[in-house]
């Protein structure tokens, strides 16, 4: 069985909900990136997503914007995410997406990107600017390698075209939570739970992972009451990054994180 | 266009899902004014009594002596309302976001004339207009933001990346991702997602047609050659599209080669880019082996972009537009050159067109008739010029 469904069987068997984490590849810089992924891994993260930078990340909030932004400019690219997805496949088991923005895998070669990131020992990919229109090739190019191609849904996507997405998705289904780029979100509102609710109906036995804004305990908590399958924190990481908390800390607020997600494990 | 918003192979919707709705709501809304009567009729009402159209198509006789060759026409963008062919675009997108119920409207802007004819656009219809500018442009193109502000536009300056035209897009797309449903993106040239590059084209298309009856009129024939600068390449697409049927039409457009091809200091997307994605479409692009997008560079603002519209990436491709550099400091002697042998101070944008048709034009027979579209009035870059030492 793949590391993904596996690890989704995992929290419901436990009666929780999955925390995804994000961080960027290569913020602060190679060295130290590992250093964060291996303390959010050890802390208790379910998957790890790995932001591969490009510079124009049109879908993200400052946050992800300057830690891109740095790790480009020292010397962080799709060859070098590649090698820090190596290094922490190498000490973990724990499902592994990438996700970025198209034009870097285009240049690569749709067919190479997607190869290296499997034999690295990737699990999935999110393109953020390939909608269902423009994903075709890339689709095509993870089901031979075995990646999860993990599309994005939002609360203006028509349900019939939920639908389509949903079908076409595997691995997960990536529900952004409100309008606008990734970064802070204070509440939990009735229609979030409402629209959770509504793509679990349309989405069938694929998990529903929530993401953009979500950083408080309470929120976790919430999302998991509205039935959820998981939940994606990255700018709440990376801005405790940014302020030059360590790793152990960063670690810390993780396992609060999941605290709150219901793990009876952790 | 062999499938839905592609140009051979360029084009697309490379957009994140958040707005994909907007985009087929869009989509569906401008097919609809294409072909409905009282929008066109509206649309030309602006025109006529608002924007001073039809703009004139001018015989440069002392620029065309001096050259020595074809005769040398101006179209002359540099007439309309605001100061740019920018108008043709915004006045139409501004009866479509109304139709959409949409009055927040935003815009991203380089040299300031999309700004500029956005907030005018605005004030007229009674929209609100919020433009991002990238803080650089806001530096060089002090007037234009004195004009957008005066006519009641929200400037954003935008401090990321170079802080040009490429990162004031980047920061509008993601204000737009933010507000999707009550705002409406004025994109100022024929790029960025479908229906975009073919919206903005189809409304810049009145330039090409005005020169097609008024050479007639002045002339009896066709023009054996259009020039056009290209920066996103609106106004060079609205020239060129009507004649594409035409082929004793030759087609020139204009990019900047900023200090020359060779340093790697230009935006000359076409001549020196390989073909990428950015911002909502598959063309031509500055970019490293890597994909990451290299910084541009031009002395004209509205050319310091990295990408192009699609359109202009496959009419290079099937060879139908020869697109050249032309360089800062070739745009700066056909600025000087006009301005006196003329008396018409062109933007530095389309200064580069003028330096491209005359060179043309030096080669060409004296009964062949070449038309550059100066696709804006100089009056904003004459700091630029300055600081250049022309002006004494």
């Amino acid at each position: 069985m793949k590391r993904m469904p596996q690890m989704f069987q995992r929290c419901k068997d436990d009666g929780s909900m999955a925390l995804v984490c994000y961080l960027t590849a290569g913020y602060p810089d190679l060295g130290r990136s590992l250093e964060y992924l291996l303390a959010v891994d050890r802390a208790g993260a379910d998957v790890i997503e790995i932001g591969v930078p490009f510079t124009d990340p049109v879908a993200d909030g400052p946050i992800i914007q300057y830690t891109s932004d740095h790790a480009i400019r020292t010397g962080t690219r799709p060859n070098q995410v590649f090698e820090l997805v190596r290094c922490l496949r190498a000490e973990s088991d724990i499902p592994i997406v990438l996700m970025g923005y198209y034009n870097p895998i285009f240049a690569m070669g749709e067919g190479t990107f997607v190869t290296r990131a499997a034999e690295a020992g990737a699990d999935g990919i999110i393109v953020a600017d390939l909608p269902l229109e423009e994903s075709a090739g890339m689709s095509r190019a993870c089901r031979i390698k075995g990646l999860d191609m993990i599309q994005m849904v939002t609360r203006l996507t028509p349900p019939e075209r939920m639908i389509i997405i949903a079908r076409e998705s595997t691995g997960y289904l990536y529900l952004v939570s409100r309008t606008g780029t990734t970064g802070k979100m204070t509440q939990i509102k009735p229609e979030l739970r409402q629209l959770i609710g509504h793509t679990k109906h349309l989405a069938g036995r694929l998990p529903v992972v929530v993401g953009f804004g979500l950083s408080e305990f309470m929120q976790m908590q919430d999302l998991r009451m509205a039935g959820a399958d998981g939940a994606i924190v990255g700018s709440a990481l990376l801005k405790r990054m940014i302020e030059g908390v360590p790793p152990d800390k960063v670690g810390n607020y993780v396992t609060k994180l999941k605290q709150a997600c219901g793990s009876k494990h952790h | 266009m062999s499938r839905k918003g592609r140009y051979g192979e360029y084009g697309g919707q490379y957009m994140p899902e958040i707005l994909m709705p907007a985009l087929q709501q869009l989509e569906r809304v401008y097919q609809e004014c294409k072909n409905d009567k009282l929008f066109q009729e509206e649309l030309e009402w602006y025109h006529k009594h608002y924007g001073g159209r039809p703009t004139p198509l001018y015989y440069a006789k002392r620029l065309t002596e001096s050259t020595g060759g074809a005769k040398i026409y101006l179209k002359r963008e540099d007439l309309c309302h605001g100061g740019a062919h920018k108008f043709n675009n915004v006045m139409g997108q501004a009866l479509v976001a109304k139709r959409m119920g949409k009055r927040h409207i935003i815009a991203e802007t380089g040299a300031g004339q999309h700004g500029t004819a956005t907030a005018m656009a605005a004030a007229v219809l009674g929209l609100e207009a919020e433009i991002f500018m990238g803080a650089e442009d806001v530096k060089r193109q002090k007037m234009n933001v004195f004009r957008m502000k005066l006519m009641g536009a929200k400037l954003h300056e935008v401090t990321t990346g170079s802080c040009t035209l490429k990162d004031a897009m980047n920061e509008a797309l993601r204000e737009w991702a933010a507000s999707v449903e009550t705002t409406y993106y004025m994109l100022g040239t024929a790029g960025g997602p479908h229906p975009y590059p073919e919206m903005v084209r189809d409304f810049q298309c009145v330039i090409g047609n005005e020169i097609r009856t008024q050479l007639k009129e002045m002339e009896g024939k066709l023009p054996d050659l259009l020039v056009a600068c290209v920066g996103g390449g609106s106004n060079a697409i609205g020239t060129f599209y009507p004649f594409l049927k035409d082929k004793g039409v030759n087609m020139l457009g204009a990019e900047a080669a900023g200090y020359g091809i060779h340093t790697g200091v230009h935006s000359a997307t076409l001549t020196a880019g390989t073909v990428g994605v950015l911002q909502g479409c598959k063309s031509y692009l500055l970019q490293d082996e890597d994909g990451m997008v290299k910084p541009a560079h031009s002395i004209a603002p509205g050319l310091d972009y990295p990408g192009v519209g699609p359109e202009h990436s496959y009419l290079k491709d099937i060879k139908r537009v020869v697109y050249e550099g032309i360089t800062d400091e070739h745009a700066l002697e056909s600025f000087v050159t006009l301005s006196r042998q003329e008396g018409i101070i062109p933007a530095l944008e389309s200064a580069h067109a003028v330096w491209a048709g005359v060179n043309r034009a030096r080669n060409m027979d004296r009964d062949q008739v070449v038309v550059i579209t100066v696709s804006g009035r100089g009056d904003k870059d004459l700091e630029i010029v300055h600081s250049q030492g022309l002006i004494k």
